[in-house]
């Protein structure tokens, strides 16, 4: 028995939660990518051309696209699920007759929902400035729904573990924020000198951004297969952390 | 009928070390309104708490009709309504919303007929499209009782239920108390206020330092546990009680025209009218006499300070 109505509550709560802050949740990340686009696709693409025979400013898209993603998907599912703790409203979730599944996909389906469309629209405002091909387009909503899920789902784990606002913003600011800069999101790994090629093999993220390259232009650091076992090896890792943080009730059930 | 809320050897001690109960054993009947009276720190909340599934206990167990709230919580959890202490509300959604959601939560179908009844019964139906954050204390007290009932509970946990609120919806909510007990719903509330206690229960749990000390009807409670008092009115002041009157214990008033008598019901002789033989032959002239019984208060008072 699956407590359907819950989940629906819990979703349409959480979508509404981003219609009423329309403006933080869509037009920022939008405005956002959009200097993103000015800053690197206009004033650096015009001294670097092409990049593995992509003009510079089509090849900076899936590394935007995949940047609001995964900041964006962190920071909506942690304080959806952190602000009821926040404010004690937390307890009703608790004693209502609802599993820790019926939970995250509440919660984290809504998040990556949000994630998903703001993917959307970033790719349709990149495609303003630029002429986007997408090569294998399956693979890449593949991409996108995936890393949105895997992204929601560790920002909910974020949201589960943070005991106060600092803590919300640390792993976002101090950890995501540079593997995404550092993962190649701006350039190819190709370009780096040699010792930090294989550096930068250890970002996780570098598989995410190289993979979702590849499903548009076949142009990609490591092989597509390799990106995505990696994205749900990051899934299985985040679905078995909060199995775990529900079983034992952490920083929810004393 | 086995009872609705079965407790058997409930401990909780928490992280920290603080034992918040202990092994308490506890039967609530169908139907009853039970009023778990004590002081702050008690017991009560984190009690309450193990039953709706905010706290695990550490030992013991407790089954809701039958069903045990651990291995079976969809069950229990559907059956129980719990109106938490503090304030706890989100900010930005409105009346209507949160109640809406409440009832989903728990499970059940959209019923806005049913939801427009429960926000009209709580005088809440003018502010359905209010934001929380616009409300006052106690709108917010009524909003949590809404939210509770939203999905039609069989058994409605009230926390404090009266702390910080007026007295028209203090009077108000017990009118709802009663007319749900009347179709059935099982209450538990903690208070406290005796008076309270008083007031609404059948039947009356006494919690202190984690500790159920006793549960009595309320009635036979107060008459097992009461004391009465007998005032003596004097014609003239006397500025002393008198050597021969010292075995009734009696307490004198400051202007030395009353004179307190404090009796037990339950015990075999009352000593009234030995006292009153004594009285005369003291020369006292009595002006009027007045029986009172002992408060449920003086009641708890004497059994949570007793050693």
């Amino acid at each position: 028995m699956i407590n359907l109505q819950a989940i629906r509550v819990i979703y349409k709560y959480e979508m509404l939660r981003a219609w009423n802050t329309l403006l933080q949740t869509i037009a920022s990340p939008v405005i956002a990518t959009s200097l993103y686009f000015v800053v690197f696709g206009a004033a650096i693409g015009s001294r670097i051309e092409e990049v593995e025979g992509v003009s510079y400013g089509v090849f900076i898209v899936p590394g935007l696209v995949m940047f609001a993603l995964l900041t964006q998907s962190i920071s909506n599912a942690s304080f959806g699920i952190f602000f009821p703790k926040f404010t004690g409203t937390i307890y009703e979730v608790m004693s209502a007759p609802i599993s820790f599944f019926e939970i995250v996909v509440g919660y984290v389906g809504a998040a990556a929902t949000k994630s998903l469309i703001l993917g959307t629209i970033i790719l349709l405002t990149a495609n303003l400035f630029v002429d986007l091909r997408v090569e294998h387009p399956l693979v890449m909503v593949l991409f996108l729904v995936l890393t949105c899920i895997s992204f929601s789902l560790f920002g909910f784990i974020i949201g589960l573990w943070a005991t106060n606002f600092e803590k919300l913003q640390l792993i976002p600011m101090l950890v995501i924020t540079p593997l995404v800069f550092l993962g190649g999101s701006f350039y190819s790994v190709s370009m780096l000198p040699p010792a930090w090629q294989t550096v930068t093999l250890f970002n996780p993220v570098l598989y995410l951004i190289s993979g979702f390259r590849w499903s548009f232009f076949e142009v990609a650091d490591v092989s597509v297969g390799i990106s995505l076992a990696m994205i749900s090896l990051f899934l299985l890792a985040c679905l078995g952390l909060v199995w775990w943080m529900f079983k034992t009730g952490y920083r929810l059930r004393q | 009928m086995p009872a609705i809320v079965q407790i058997q050897s409930l401990s909780k001690t928490y992280a920290s070390g603080h034992q918040a109960l202990s092994t308490v054993d506890l039967e609530i009947e169908e139907g009853e309104i039970l009023a778990l009276l004590g002081p702050n720190g008690a017991g009560k909340t984190t009690m309450i708490s193990i039953i709706c599934g905010i706290v695990s206990p550490s030992t013991g167990r407790v089954l809701v009709a039958g069903h045990d709230i651990v291995d079976e919580y969809r069950i229990t959890r559907e059956l129980i309504g719990l109106v938490p202490q503090e304030l706890t509300l989100g900010a930005f959604d409105t009346v209507w919303n949160t109640v809406n959601f409440s009832r989903g939560l728990f499970g059940q179908k959209p019923n806005p007929a049913y939801i427009e009844q429960v926000l009209k019964d709580l005088s809440l139906w003018d502010k359905r499209e209010s934001e929380l954050r616009e409300l006052s204390g106690g709108m917010k007290r009524r909003v949590l009782i809404a939210k509770a009932l939203s999905h039609e509970p069989k058994i409605l946990f009230l926390d404090e239920p009266t702390a910080g609120v007026d007295v028209e919806l203090r009077q108000d909510m017990w009118k709802l108390v009663r007319r749900l007990n009347d179709s059935g719903v099982t209450i538990i509330l903690t208070t406290h206020y005796i008076e309270e206690a008083e007031e609404i229960a059948d039947r009356v749990g006494i919690i202190n330092q984690g500790k159920l000390l006793l549960v009595e009807d309320k009635a036979s409670l107060m008459h097992k546990l009461g004391k009465k008092q007998l005032q003596i009115e004097l014609r003239a002041p006397v500025a002393a009680v008198p050597e021969s009157l010292a075995a009734y214990k009696l307490e004198a008033s400051a202007d030395g025209c009353q004179l307190t008598y404090t009796y037990d019901t339950q015990g075999e002789r009352t000593g009234i009218t030995a006292l009153l033989q004594d009285l005369h032959a003291a020369g006292l002239q009595l002006k009027d006499l007045k029986s009172s019984q002992s408060s449920l208060e003086e009641i708890f008072v004497s059994l949570v300070s007793a050693p």
